[in-house]
């Protein structure tokens, strides 16, 4: 990995960037687009979800709490291909976005030398103690 | 009560494990302080002017004698001997050591009490009435849904970072002691046409924006609560401004959108929501429900109360004041004043923890409860027993007979504790209480609620006291604006200020002219503060405070 590479984060631990292409930022979206990358402050309601194969929302700030209720939003609107948060989220944070329904976390090499794979891994366990699985019958 | 069942015990381990480990990581720059910060504040931890401060939720406000005892517990091993009951349902511990903190939270698990959610931008202890399953008046007791709320918002995922804070209260009484207007969303348990559900308000808060809650659904069927509970978070979470710290609670959401905006937002939000709950919350409520029965009351001859009363005016003034009927006519609601004139309102050493843990096993059923006025209530007492439980009470300085009364004053810690105090409360509420207990006119006065915050952000619900008191700065000395005929309850009303403020040490003689107005001008012992505040108007009561405008104006 060099210095400027990013991590990808998911149940099983660390791995390198496994999508090939590039992602459209959400203006410039047309009907082929395939991977796209989804503002903050986009209307989770109105983005088309047709011929999607990834979908990448920014985490400026781990503080910024919107990506999770984006990601829970297109999971009850049916979206079921990739969903990557990306940016700066931390390890604690790992449980919540999987439970909102991304499948993977994308850090930079800096916050990924800086919370080692062990203190995600450590979160993997997300499906257990979920008080909304118990609330929804999903348990 | 509520009992924990394994899923909870096994969360609350698993959460405690993981605060310890990130005090470990912060320590080891795994966190940065940043990050840290908010990890902290989800699990109850401040940083205070002088040291770190864990603030305990107590659920709902219902606590049993063991829980009381190991708060108490907690004051002797970790902290100075005693702890601070808060406006909202909580304790706070003023001196524990960050490396203490995992431990002080473990101890709080062998008793199923957390700190989870007492701070932070997440959604807070729900709190309820203080009486709930007790008086007289009630519709239902809120308390098993109030649960079910403590559970759906604990660790939420999509909402551990919201934009600002998020409060919620409930209520099954038409007589609101729980400022349902004044929360984030205030929840009121209602019926018709037979059927049971919940008036929900939304954007109701103090702080330096007071706003009153406006209603966003008249009648909310109770199976479709959490659904909609969710959808309002939600709707805020995305809309709700993160540009500005001050404009960021849901009430200026409200504000700045209009309620018809936001009730289509949430109306359509709830629809998908719906959706996602298959009636597993109804199950788990309907399991919850049971543990929150009435205890057996004991049916006991009422004489041994009436004798004191006759006979006994210590015991006859504290029974007028704090007693409140309960819904068992030989049994009273006790409420336990830690307002003891000059003392810190709200604070209760060790010793006076445990004496008030074993008065409740002994004559309360094992049951306690905290109220937002910083009391100690005990719900359920057969009236035989009040003569023992006052007796037992004055031995610890817990007798004081002063509910409802001028020196029953909820203030925030202010500059004696907390960072962003501008101004001293403890000390104004102790002068007020010690002199207007000196003066004998307490009782006389009758009914009347003083409330205090040391500075803007209104932690002492200054904006809904009767005589409501907000300490600021102005070139580095204490000033104190006055504002009046607030009100808290279910006719909630912001006060309003009454004019230029006061030096601290004009503050005293400006409410004893205030209150010796009142005095003159009610027409009679009936008509409380409020009452004749309503029906008078602002201007003699400004009259008294600025005698020197009034003066003027004459001349």
């Amino acid at each position: 990995m060099t210095l400027n590479s990013t991590v990808i984060v998911r149940d099983q631990g660390f791995s390198s960037e496994d999508w090939q292409g590039a992602f459209t930022p959400l203006e410039e979206a047309t009907a082929q687009t395939d991977a796209l990358d989804m503002p903050a402050n986009a209307d989770p309601d109105t983005v088309a979800l047709a011929g999607l194969r990834i979908i990448r929302i920014p985490f400026a700030s781990f503080a910024d709490g919107r990506g999770f209720t984006l990601a829970r939003s297109l999971r009850l609107r049916g979206y079921t291909a990739r969903l990557r948060a990306s940016g700066h989220v931390i390890a604690d944070q790992y449980a919540m976005a999987r439970r909102a329904g991304f499948d993977e976390v994308e850090i930079s090499a800096e916050l990924a030398a800086r919370q080692p794979e062990d203190q995600w891994l450590a979160r993997a366990n997300w499906q257990a103690h979920d008080y909304q699985a118990r609330l929804r019958g999903t348990a | 009560m509520y009992k924990y069942t394994e899923f909870d015990t096994a969360f609350l381990a698993e959460r405690n494990a993981q605060f310890r480990a990130q005090v470990e990581r912060r320590i080891d720059g795994s966190l940065t302080e940043d990050e840290f910060k908010p990890l902290r504040l989800m699990n109850g931890l401040y940083l205070q002017l002088h040291a770190y401060m864990l603030r305990v939720a107590i659920p709902y406000g219902t606590l049993n004698s063991a829980q009381m005892r190991q708060l108490a517990l907690l004051a002797v091993k970790w902290d100075k001997g005693y702890g601070h009951f808060t406006t909202r349902q909580n304790i706070q511990y003023n001196w524990p050591l960050l490396r203490d903190v995992p431990d002080m939270l473990d101890a709080l698990a062998e008793v199923g009490l957390h700190a989870i959610q007492t701070s932070g931008n997440t959604i807070r202890n729900v709190t309820a009435d203080h009486f709930a399953g007790a008086a007289a008046d009630e519709l239902a007791d809120p308390r098993p849904v109030a649960e079910l709320i403590r559970q759906w918002s604990t660790d939420h995922p999509e909402f551990q970072f919201l934009p600002r804070k998020f409060k919620i209260a409930v209520t099954g009484s038409p007589n609101d002691r729980a400022v349902t207007r004044a929360h984030d969303i205030g929840l009121r348990m209602v019926e018709r046409d037979g059927e049971t559900g919940y008036e929900v308000i939304v954007g109701g808060g103090l702080g330096r924006t007071p706003m009153i809650g406006q209603v966003i659904r008249e009648f909310l069927p109770r199976g479709d609560l959490l659904p909609y509970l969710e959808a309002i978070v939600s709707v805020y979470n995305l809309l709700g401004r993160r540009d500005n710290k001050y404009k960021a609670r849901i009430k200026i959401t409200v504000h700045e959108n209009g309620i018809e905006t936001i009730r289509d937002l949430v109306e359509t939000r709830f629809e998908t929501l719906k959706t996602a709950f298959n009636g597993a919350d109804q199950a788990l409520l309907a399991q919850i429900e049971p543990q929150f029965a009435a205890p057996d009351f004991v049916a006991k001859d009422t004489a041994p109360y009436d004798r004191a009363y006759a006979t006994d005016p210590v015991f006859r003034a504290w029974a007028d004041t704090n007693l409140t009927a309960h819904r068992q006519a030989d049994h009273a609601i006790v409420s336990i004043s830690l307002k003891a004139h000059g003392a810190t309102p709200g604070d209760a050493t060790a010793d006076q923890m445990r004496l008030m843990a074993d008065l409740a096993a002994k004559y309360a059923y094992d049951e306690l409860r905290i109220s937002h006025e910083q009391n100690v209530i005990l719900p359920h007492v057969a009236r035989a027993d009040l003569p023992a439980v006052h007796a037992a009470l004055k031995t610890a300085g817990l007798a004081t007979a002063n509910i409802g009364l001028i020196s029953d004053i909820i203030a925030c810690p202010g500059m004696d504790y907390c960072a962003l105090a501008t101004a001293r409360s403890i000390p104004i509420a102790q002068e007020i209480a010690t002199h207007f207990d000196a003066l004998k006119l307490e009782h006389d006065i009758g009914p009347l609620k003083i409330k205090i915050s040391g500075c803007i952000n209104a932690c002492g619900h200054h904006h809904v006291g009767h005589i409501g008191i907000l300490g600021l700065d102005r070139a580095g000395v204490e000033n104190y604006q006055i504002t009046l005929g607030g009100d808290g309850t279910e006719d909630a009303v912001i006060g309003e200020r009454a004019g230029p403020g006061f030096a601290a040490e004009d503050l005293l003689p400006a409410i004893e002219r205030l209150v010796r107005a009142y005095l003159e001008l009610r027409e009679g012992r009936d008509e409380t503060f409020l009452d004749a505040y309503r029906r008078l108007g602002v201007a003699p009561f400004k009259a008294a405070l600025y005698p020197e405008a009034r003066d003027r104006h004459a001349a």
